[in-house]
């Protein structure tokens, strides 16, 4: 009974290590935002809360900063939405559309089709990334949302997951289908989009997460301070932290814990579709 | 293909036409202009280019410092690798046998999956900062006075720290499922024939979870290669100096900063090599594990 109990404890305690390894960071910059930025050059964090939070977070979030005076916390964080959902929505709406094609129509060029896109899977952008931003700016393309989020595309992570996904899906439902008359389109529609709620969540919230958490390619795109991310602005932050006689930490800290918030919620709260996705979308 | 598919024709190529015209132009054509540019030498002003051939791989291959960055890259890799799959696993193996608590566990550890490689790489500039970081302070018990930025070796382990911080998660999600996709039936035959926990995990679990730790030892070498860039560029704050950097951070600091174009395309190129034999690995290893379960 006591040799049990030991071994119950030794786990918990790796366990509660772990958390607590994960946890204090972003603990000690939770602790960072509410104190005055004087306070942080004199004693840097400790373990008592203040109350500035209000002012970092109001300076962070409406003042502007920067050399154009346009960026501000909340711009970044429009920017950053619309990065996240544009690359979730428009990976699963194209990748989606190709996957039927392969999967349900008999075409001559579908093999093809396939190779083309499932090479795409061998290199990631950064290999890269130089020419492909001579091609965005030879389109016209730099510092603009399509710029941005097109280039990030062109992967095919959810045309190779949604093909694995319709090619479990019974065959009779196609058979039912066509004998009660519907067409491709309808049945698209009407039958498999539904089918695929649970895929297209799972997915949605795995793109948004690397779409939000993007850098190097929107550090490269983006040179209008009004068109950057907030994890594209933590380049900046830390940049003027170094020339700074007064660092502005409180400022720079709230845009850091605002840059992590919107994407961890979404893998808190939605983790069971989020653990199905990533398992199996990685297979 | 299903056997009772479509047969109309418009339809499927107008499905497949936006995937197809957005892989073309921003897959194969950049890919194949890094390929030729790597072979030429840019004029540094605008004006053209010469063919070299493979002068710029000679050079690489020649210079000091590609060969140095490599070397850190590659300790870089194995070590956050190591240590990312090693914690990742005790904590998988820990959480999985807990019956209470076992949910605030998976959360607690799991979180950190969604934060950004820059701001991991912000907080650990926070922790080591000069005059009051907390882990600055904690050096500063042992006699040794951190300085990140400075000396080589202090950057990086800031960089290793804040790099396995940012992967443990990814790993432990997978082992966990990888735990629990054991059937309840081997766990209780291997607790009936052996009541050692230490020799059940190494004799049963650990054998069982190898198709999965090989898939993750790929997924975290691609991770040490690229994803950390982030995460490299906020320590050295854009600066690299004398400082530790990885490959890719090198392509992006030559070309683009440098506009040693030929140069950095070659580095590209080598990459592309790198990774291709990566997941062609990966999936003949994919290939093999159906067989495995």
């Amino acid at each position: 009974m006591r040799k049990v109990k030991l071994s119950a404890v030794i786990d918990h305690g790796v366990l509660i290590l772990g958390s607590l390894f994960m946890m204090l960071p972003l603990l000690m910059l939770l602790q960072m935002t509410t104190i005055p930025d004087t306070e942080i050059i004199r004693t840097g964090p400790s373990l008592t809360v203040g109350d500035q939070f209000d002012d970092n977070f109001n300076k962070a979030m409406f003042e502007a900063s920067g050399f154009s005076g346009e960026n501000t916390g909340l711009s970044m964080l429009k920017n950053s939405f619309i990065l996240g959902i544009g690359f979730a929505v428009g990976k699963i709406v194209i990748g989606m559309m190709a996957a039927y094609a392969i999967v349900y129509f008999r075409l001559r060029f579908a093999t093809f089709a396939f190779w083309l896109i499932f090479t795409t899977l061998l290199l990631p952008l950064e290999v890269r990334i130089l020419p492909s931003y001579e091609v965005v700016q030879w389109l016209g393309m730099l510092n603009t949302y399509q710029g941005l989020i097109i280039p990030l595309i062109a992967s095919a992570t959810a045309t190779f997951f949604f093909r694995q996904f319709f090619r479990s899906v019974p065959e009779e439902l196609v058979e039912a289908a066509r004998i009660d008359g519907a067409g491709p389109v309808k049945f698209f529609i009407d039958i498999l989009v539904p089918l695929s709620r649970t895929m297209i969540a799972a997915m949605f919230i795995i793109m948004f997460v690397y779409g939000w958490n993007q850098y190097l390619w929107p550090t490269m795109i983006t040179t209008d301070e009004d068109m950057y991310t907030l994890v594209r602005g933590i380049k900046q932050i830390v940049q003027v932290l170094e020339g700074a006689v007064v660092p502005e930490f409180g400022r720079s800290n709230v845009l850091a814990l605002i840059a992590v918030i919107p994407p961890v919620l979404v893998v808190v709260f939605f983790q069971s579709w989020f653990v199905k996705g990533l398992t199996e979308s990685d297979k | 293909m299903k056997r009772a598919g479509f047969d109309t024709l418009s339809l499927p190529v107008l499905l497949l036409l936006p995937q197809l015209v957005i892989i073309a132009v921003f897959f194969y054509w950049p890919t194949i202009v890094a390929l030729q540019s790597s072979f030429y030498l840019q004029d540094p002003f605008g004006f053209g280019s010469t063919f070299v051939g493979l002068q710029n791989y000679a050079d690489l291959f020649s210079s000091r410092e590609y060969r140095k960055i490599a070397w850190f890259t590659v300790t870089f890799s194995i070590l956050v690798t190591f240590f990312s799959l090693a914690i990742a696993l005790v904590l998988a193996v820990k959480a999985d046998k807990v019956l209470r608590g076992a949910k605030t566990y998976r959360t607690l550890l799991m979180w950190v999956y969604a934060v950004a490689p820059p701001v991991a790489g912000f907080i650990a500039v926070i922790m080591f900062n000069q005059s009051w970081g907390p882990l600055t302070e904690f050096f500063g018990l042992f006699g040794h006075t951190y300085m990140v930025g400075v000396n080589f070796n202090d950057t990086a382990f800031a960089m290793i720290l804040a790099s396995v911080w940012k992967q443990v998660p990814v790993n432990f999600i997978f082992f966990l499922s990888g735990l629990q996709s054991i059937p309840r039936s081997v766990r209780e035959a291997a607790m009936i024939d052996n009541r050692s926990a230490t020799s059940r995990f190494w004799d049963v679990t650990f054998p069982l979870l190898a198709p999965t730790g090989f898939f993750l030892l790929i997924i975290n070498i691609t991770y040490s290669l690229f994803d950390t860039f982030g995460i490299v560029d906020t320590v050295v704050k854009g600066e690299p100096g004398n400082n530790p950097m990885t490959l890719v951070y090198k392509v992006y600091v030559d070309g683009f900063r440098g506009n040693d174009l030929g140069g950095s395309s070659a580095q590209s190129v080598i990459l592309m090599v790198l990774v291709l034999a990566l997941t062609i690995f990966q999936f003949r290893l994919i290939e093999r594990r159906i067989h495995y379960t």
